[in-house]
């Protein structure tokens, strides 16, 4: 292959901003992602696969957030974002945005409001 | 794609996890990192966000001459409410010139607690600013030290300018009793606006 391929045994911070192609910023798919956005693989790390990729789906079987993610991963968010935005396009990991407290156009949601209620009232 | 032995224990029948995020602001050293490692259930986590003199509205923002590189942490935790529902708290970095960083910060968020210190209410008037400006919902926590006097509330509520419907709520940070308080008392802030709003339709 004479394309160039992109490290795929990363160290330092420096190798991460390479790792990403130079992109800086989340954009298309993951433009909404927020740092209370849960991520869930939806498929199995595959053989050859950059690590940073790997270790996302193998934490995400189980949803987790992007700043638990990043914290795990000793990642800045943006670089964070532009990973997860290569396993968004390519379908292998789904993001679920927090949910607001007001739905688009929907008036407010007193019944998740009862529900996060009688949770902490159980605490 | 290869799912096999692939299984999604946290997924049941296609409902799955949901999340709500609440943050908690406030100004310099009022105690929001120390209330949400109180209240959390896991241990709390920090998540990084660096500045680099990329950008000029950076730049212009930072105002500091010799840095190219600045990093400023979020902190935050997670309560279990049930099941399927994460509430997500997040400490909001001290320096609120650094808001803009977490790009929609306070969006989607259910409400925030601004903590006040009432022996400096001044260092919380930028927290509060900010919450008016985005339009964010918030009740105001009077994290309580040793030394600080017992203001009458209708004191406080005067020199923060805010109105007669927002609640100003005392409390110790490093209790998770309290903290909690504190958090229900701002969802039930919440579904009382619910209520005023599904009136006046
Ligand atoms: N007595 C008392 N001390 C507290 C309370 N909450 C926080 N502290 C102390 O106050 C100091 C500041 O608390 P932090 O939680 O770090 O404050 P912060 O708002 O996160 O500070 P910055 O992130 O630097 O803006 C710490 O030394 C805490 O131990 C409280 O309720 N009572
Ligand atoms: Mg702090």
């Amino acid at each position: 292959m004479s394309a160039p391929r992109r490290p795929t045994d990363p160290s330092g911070l420096e190798r991460y901003y390479v790792l990403t192609g130079g992109r800086s910023g989340p954009g298309g798919s993951a433009s909404s992602l927020d740092v209370a956005t849960l991520i869930v693989s939806l498929a199995a790390p595959v053989p050859g696969m950059q690590h940073e990729h790997e270790d996302i789906l193998r934490r995400c079987r189980d949803p987790l957030s992007v700043a638990e993610l990043g914290a795990h991963l000793g990642l800045p968010f943006n670089i964070l974002a532009v990973l997860l935005t290569d396993l968004l396009e390519a379908g292998r990991v789904e993001a679920r945005d927090p949910i607001p407290a007001h739905g688009a156009g929907r008036g407010p949601d007193l019944a998740l409001l009862e529900e996060v209620l009688s949770g902490l009232e159980r605490l | 794609m290869d799912l096999k032995g692939f299984d999604h224990p946290g997924r049941p029948g296609g409902s799955g996890p949901r999340s709500v995020k609440v943050m908690i602001a406030g100004g310099f050293g009022t105690g929001k990192t120390t209330m949400v490692r109180s209240v959390s259930d896991i241990k709390p986590l920090t998540t990084e966000e660096t500045l680099t003199q990329a950008s000029a509205d950076v730049d212009h923002l930072i105002g500091v001459a010799d840095k190219t590189e600045t990093t400023v942490s979020l902190d935050f935790g997670k309560i279990s409410l049930n099941d399927s529902l994460m509430l997500y708290l997040f400490g909001t970095p001290g320096q609120e010139r650094f808001w803009f960083l977490w790009n929609g910060l306070f969006k989607g968020a259910l409400g925030a607690v601004v903590l006040v210190d009432t022996r400096r209410l001044a260092s919380s008037f930028r927290a509060i600013e900010e919450m008016e400006r985005q339009n964010v919902p918030f009740v105001v926590a009077l994290n309580v030290f040793p030394d600080s006097k017992n203001y009458p509330v209708e004191e406080i509520r005067d020199a923060l300018d805010i109105p007669e419907n927002i609640p100003v709520v005392a409390c110790d940070a490093r209790d998770r009793a309290s903290s909690r308080d504190v958090l229900v008392a701002l969802i039930q802030h919440l579904k009382d606006r619910s209520a005023v709003a599904m009136e006046s339709r």
